[in-house]
Formats: structure tokens, sequence, C-alpha cells
């Protein structure tokens, strides 16, 4: 009898399925000096190792969250077989578990100790009064919400103490691991990193991860005891939901990428290399593709996916399951709007290729067609690959919004940045204006974006043969 | 050039046969005119007869391709796809489900469009280049460092917050314009201007990063520096030489979307009110109205096209060397 029942969301295996990827690269990269040259240059560069910390805070956090399983509902009485809860629970959520079910009734602005609305409540004595209640969770453990200042001046001590002994922590190891890697004594490695003489930043990478870990800290300790960025309509906490909405923020960025990959390279390459008939139909493709609008094709997929999933109600057997159908319905139709532009690059690389004197020795020795483009054609495009990668990513998330916002983004049940938005486009009108689920989502999707733009932009600088 | 011009129209002809066949298989062959109705009319308490009826009265009840209980060249004409594909190509759009044209829908809500998207796109452009030029001319100074950093943290932004944000500030704190709302004639103009500043202010970010990279590339090449060497100032440089040099980069980015300004923009329209084709299609995606975003398709696809034709028209206006043949 096992205590859970883990869940393979379809979402879940590619992300595994990318890390596996990811893991295999860097492996690949490992073995040959001249893949490592342009990364040694990303990490040479500050702005690229801020943003790449930060974006590895993301990432471990979607990671995460991407680990599901369904706890068992209580034992049936008469021995009949074990029951699984129908909610689908992550690691995250185990962890987040205090933030997860500790739903309010209704808005409460962040550290409020009182609803946002007044409701009518009935004193002992049977007279009514209208007045703002407590809250259930928020601050409820003060006796009186004056202390309320002091009490949050003291949580953020405690989060600070643990974040600054976490990051000491972290210091240590970061400085045996150069250590290590560099043949040194600790010590010497210890003045190397706060020198910074070392090629690569490591005090900033220290810096950042500092900010990080002692922001993080300080935020998990405040959200204990109180919703640190408010409640939502239902009185869901906001700062959860920002959390949870980075799964699927990165979802959207990778996958859509890892589906549309193999097209690209496939059509790109094939129309590049073969010429021909084979050039013109893949144009005829790709222009076809191209000129129906985005946003268009994607809302006449989505309707249609949202009909076919309305008539096969009972394909899936929880909702999350379907919300995860939606998801990675988003990323396939995503992928098939956007592979249009990575083909045509593509395309246009292997006809230069196609003339450059190694594959032209290469035919000659009569080397097959396959051959050439896996080991010489392949390689040498690969650069265009990855800057267009990782330049797609911030697009895409930022697609994610506007997209929930149009109504043809994911599942209305699925945590989003996009969601989020839409749903408080009513609450602006309200007056007083609750602003924190905008205020937000706008301030972990603009980390994610920034942090995604900065990194790809060194990424760019380093791999783009046309800036050397 | 006429030879040519024909050349690529007919060359566009099966692009849009291409497109068309895409949005009947989607629409039709996916998605069945049964499910449609089933949508329309709920999910669970359908009868066999509302469908039929449903069908019947959005014209959905003939074969899909081939009918063959009549006669001769019928047999091709009473179907769906020639009732309901074919007719795009005379820009026969049909009827919504409301029963409204949707052709003359579109002649009318165009133009609100147009005059968001139009002042969006030329002053866009403008204030774009002029950022671009900036950077270009401090490039490599904390001047071009800063304006690339602010370009960066500017395109992070998504553009729903710059809509959002401009409404607040401009509408709600300061009262200046009305949040949303539509009029016609010279009394529109106070529910563009916002709309257009926002549409100008999101989209410099990207524009203005994109040129400044294009001006760059020309920068650094020979006849920049021959012209150095004669001694021109950096502004002429900059005017004279790079500006018209660079215009081939720029023209194929910007030709392109000039015809697509008709469908406007979603998000913006949806947001503040205005009675166009953005906010047209918004409206039919959220009512699940096929035959407007089928025809939203069809027009969209039809426009780009068109751009794309401009782009190489605009090619050899500005550049003598380019003969389309």
């Amino acid at each position: 009898m096992m205590w859970f029942k883990p869940v393979l969301l379809w979402t879940d295996i590619l992300i595994w399925l990318l890390v596996g990827v990811v893991a295999f690269y860097a492996w690949r990269v490992r073995q040959h000096e001249h893949l490592v040259a342009p990364w040694r240059k990303v990490a040479r560069s500050q702005v690229g190792m801020i943003s790449a910390v930060v974006l590895a805070a993301f990432v471990v956090i979607g990671l995460v969250d991407s680990l599901h399983f369904r706890l068992p509902l209580p034992e049936a009485k008469n021995g009949a077989q074990r029951q699984y809860s129908p909610e689908v629970l992550s690691v995250f959520d185990l962890m987040a578990s205090k933030l997860r079910t500790r739903v309010e009734k209704t808005y409460s602005s962040p550290f409020a100790t009182h609803l946002f609305a007044k409701e009518t409540t009935e004193l002992p004595d049977g007279s009514q009064v209208r007045a703002y209640p407590r809250l259930k969770y928020g601050g409820a453990h003060l006796d009186d919400p004056a202390e309320r200042t002091a009490d949050i001046v003291a949580s953020v001590a405690k989060g600070v103490f643990h974040g600054v002994v976490l990051w000491w922590g972290g210091a240590l190891l970061l400085t045996l691991s150069v250590a290590r890697w560099r043949h040194v004594s600790a010590g010497a490695a210890w003045s190397l990193i706060l020198q910074g003489r070392d090629e690569i930043p490591w005090r900033t990478i220290l810096a950042t991860l500092g900010v990080i870990l002692i922001v993080g800290s300080t935020a998990a300790a405040l959200s204990f005891e109180y919703h640190i960025f408010g409640t939502d309509k239902v009185g869901q906490d906001v700062f959860y939901l920002s959390l949870k909405s980075i799964r699927t923020g990165l979802v959207i960025g990778t996958v859509t990428t890892l589906v549309m990959l193999p097209f690209a390279l496939l059509l790109g390459i094939a129309a590049g290399y073969f010429r021909g008939w084979v050039d013109d139909v893949i144009q005829y493709i790709y222009t076809t593709l191209n000129s129906i609008p985005g946003v268009l094709l994607i809302a006449a997929a989505v309707l249609i996916l949202q009909v076919y999933m309305d008539s096969n109600a009972d394909l899936f057997d929880t909702v999350n399951a379907r919300a995860d159908m939606r998801l990675l319905f988003l990323c396939l139709i995503l992928g098939l709007t956007s592979w249009t532009g990575l083909c045509r690059l593509l395309r246009g690389e292997a006809m230069k290729l196609r003339e450059a004197d190694f594959i032209q020795a290469a035919t000659a020795f009569g080397v097959g067609h396959l051959r050439i483009i896996l080991r010489h054609i392949l390689p040498n495009v690969m650069h265009i690959v990855l800057i267009t990668v990782v330049l797609e990513f911030s697009g895409l998330v930022l697609a994610e919004a506007v997209l929930s916002y149009v109504g043809v983004g994911v599942d209305p049940t699925t945590q989003s940045w996009g969601n989020m938005i839409n749903a408080a486009r009513l609450e602006m009108a309200r007056e007083p204006m609750v602003w924190w689920s905008l205020a937000a989502a706008f301030s972990f999707m603009f980390t994610l974006v920034l942090s995604a733009n900065l990194f790809a932009d060194s990424v760019r600088d380093a791999f783009d043969p046309r800036l050397k | 050039m006429i030879a040519y011009i024909l050349r690529r129209i007919l060359y566009a002809i099966p692009i849009l046969i291409g497109v068309n066949l895409l949005t009947f298989v989607l629409f039709f062959v996916v998605n069945t005119p049964d499910n449609m109705a089933r949508i329309h009319l709920g999910i669970k308490h359908v009868t066999p007869d509302a469908i039929a009826k449903w069908k019947h009265e959005h014209g959905y009840d003939k074969p899909l391709l081939w009918n063959e209980s009549v006669d001769g060249v019928n047999k091709a004409t009473e179907t769906i796809f020639f009732d309901k594909s074919v007719g795009m190509f005379a820009f026969r759009f049909g009827r919504s489900d409301e029963g409204r044209d949707i052709g003359r829908d579109i002649g009318t809500r165009m133009w609100p469009s147009l005059a968001i998207a139009l002042p969006v796109f030329l002053v866009g452009l403008a204030v774009n280049i002029t950022f671009a030029m900036l950077m270009a001319f401090f490039r490599a100074t904390y001047i071009d460092f800063s304006g690339v950093v602010l370009c960066v943290a500017m395109m992070s932004i998504s553009g729903l917050f710059y809509i959002i944000g401009g409404q607040y500030l401009v509408s709600k704190m300061l009262h200046l314009v009305p949040i949303s709302g539509f009029d016609s004639g010279t009394n529109a103009l106070k529910f563009i201007v916002l709309p257009v500043l926002i549409g100008v202010i999101g989209g410099i970010g990207s524009g203005s990063r994109w040129y400044r990279t294009i001006f760059l590339e020309e920068t650094s090449k020979d006849y920049v520096r021959t012209a150095r060497a004669k001694g021109l100032s950096e502004l002429r440089v900059l005017f004279g030489h790079v500006l018209k040099n660079a215009m081939i980069p720029i023209l194929t980015g910007v030709v392109v979307v000039i015809p697509s300004l008709f469908m406007g923009s979603l998000v913006t329209e949806s947001f503040f009110g205005i009675p166009g084709l953005g906010s047209y299609t918004i409206n039919a995606i959220n009512a699940q109205d096929f035959a407007v975003v089928r025809a939203m398709v069809f027009l969209g696809s039809f426009l780009y096209i068109v751009g794309l034709v401009l782009t190489d028209i605009s090619y050899t206006l500005v550049d003598p060397r380019i003969r389309l043949e």
C-alpha cells in the first residue's frame, strides 16, 4: 500500500525530458573545448551570471512544482480498496501547504489582519454591527492587531537571520568547490572570490544568491503568519498563486521550444540543403502558416480543443489532467506558430554551409546526405538554435499573459500570471482598488522576463559569430 | 516590374488556398458542425432535432465536400466547403451566428481600428527611430548603455501592464481622458489619445533596440569609415548615410505590417472599448462564433500577403540597385 499515488502529467514528462536534454547537452559541451569556450564567455559576464542565478531560482521552484502525486483519502472502514483524493498535489504544494490551505473568505490587502470588505456580524447581545471582520489566518496569532508592526519586524529579523545562515552555507560550499576546481586551498579560494580575481565573477554570483536567499526566507517567514501579497476574490493567498504560476510560465517558455525544435531543424535544414522542390514545398508551408495571424490561429485551435474536451469530458480523470492537457496543447500550438522564424534562419544558414569547402569535400568523398547533415551541418547551426531558444523564452512568457487575457490561454483553473491579471481587471474598478494581485503578477513576471532577456543577451553575445 | 508584381500575386494565390484549406480542416473537419451546434445549444440537454435545426439555420446542414443528393455541378457547390470557404476568395464572409453580415461588420469596424493602429504605427516608428539614432550617436557611452538597459526593462513588461497602468494614471488619477469608449468624428480624439500613447510607449523597448542593432551594424561598414574620413560630421554620417542604407532592413520589418493595421489590436481595443476589428475578434472568440473567427483568419492572411508584396515593391523604391524581375 502506497501512501501516495504518483501522477505523471504530460507537461511533467516533457519538463523532465527537457531536463534530461539539457543535462545531455551539458555533458556534450564538457567533452569538447570548442563548445565550452562560448559558455565560458557567458560565465564571465556579470549581467549574465546575475540573471542566470535568478533564473535558476525560478527553475528550482518550477521543478519542485512538477513532481505530482495524489494523497489517499481517509481509509474506508469495510476494507474497501484505498481511494485517492482527486486533488493532484505537487511537492511544492506540500512545502507550501500552509499557504495553500489557509484560505480566507474574500479579498484582504497585503499584511492585513482584517478582511477588505465590511460584513454584518451579530454580537452576543443580539445587536448587529457592520465592521471589517478579523481574518481567519492572516495575523490570527496576534491578540491585538496593533502589535502587527512589531510582529512583522520580528518576523523579518528571523527571516533575514535564516537567510544569512543559508547564505553562509552557500558561500562555504562555493568556496570549497572553487578551491577544488582551481586546485587551491580554501583560504586562497575565499580571497579569490572576495577580490574577484577569478575569471568567473563569483563575488557577483554570491551577492545575487545572498539577495535571493534573504528575500526568499524573509518572504517565507512572513508568509507563515500573513498574506504578504494579500488574498484574491475567493480568499486564496496571492503569493502562493504567484509562486504556482512560475511553473506555468516556465512550461510555456520551454516546452514550446522543445515542441517546435524538431520541425524547425528538420524542415529548415532540409530546405536549405536539398534546395529544389523540397525547398519550394517547405517555403510554401511556412509562408502559409506565417501568414495566418498568430493569435487567431491559436484562438481557433484552442476553441476547437475546448469543443473537443467538452464533448469528451470523460477522458480526463482529474481537473488537473484536463487543465494540463490544455496547457500542453497551448504549447503545441504556440510551437506550431513560432517555428517558422527559426526555420527560415536555419534554411539560410544551411544554404550558406552547403557551399562551404568542407561540405563540398565531404560530398566529393561520397559521404551520404544524412551523414553530412548530422555530422557537418547540424553542429554548425546549433548556435542559431541556442540563441533563438533563449531569445524566444521571454516572448512566450509574455504571450501567455495576453492569450489568457484574450480567453484562449491556459485553463482557468491553472494558476498563471495571465489568469491573475485577467481576474484583476474587474478589481481595477473597485473603490478602493484591489491592486495587490496585479502588483504580484507584475513583479514576478517582470523579474522572470527581465532576467531571461538579460541572460539571452549574454548568450547571444557569446555565441553569435557576427558579434565577435 | 509589373510582370514581377503579377507573379508575386499569382504566387500569393496558392498560399491563400492553403490558408483556406487549413481553416476549413480546423473548423469543419476536426470540429464538426455537430460539435458547434452542441456548444451553442449547451452541452447537456440537446436533442438531435435541435442540432439539426441549428445546423439548418446556419447553413451547416450540407455535406462537407461532395453532395451526392443533387445533380451536376451542384454536387460540388451545394456543400459546406463551397458555401463557407470558396466564397471567402470573393470576400463573401457570410453571416455571423447572430445573423449579421460579417462583410459589412468588417467594413464599418475597420475604421476605428485604423484610427488607433495607424497613429501608433507612425508615431511609434518616428519615436523608435529617433531613440535608436540617439543611442547609435552616443554608442559605447553611458547614455547608450542606459538606453539599452531601459529598453530591455521596458520590453520585459507585459503589454497588459502598460494599458492597466496608463488607464489608472491618466484616466483614473488625473481624469484627463475617459477610461474607455469611442465616438465618431473629431469627438473620437479624446478616446484615441490614450490608446495611441500607450501603444507607442509599449513598443519603444523592443522597437528602439531593434533599430539600434540595425544602425550599429551599418556603422561598422566601410562606407561609414570613408564618410568619416572625408571629414563629415557624425550627424551627417548618421542621417545622410547610415539611415539611408538602413532602410532595407527597416522596410523589411515595417512595410509588411502596414496592411494588417486594419486588423487592429485585440488587447488594446478590448481594454479601451473601441468598436474595431480587434474587439470584434475577441468578442467572437468569447462567444465561440466560428464564422467570424474564420473570416478574420482569412482576412489577416490576405493582408499579410499584401504586405509581403508591398515590401518587395518598397525595396525598389529605396534601393535603385534592386530590380524586380
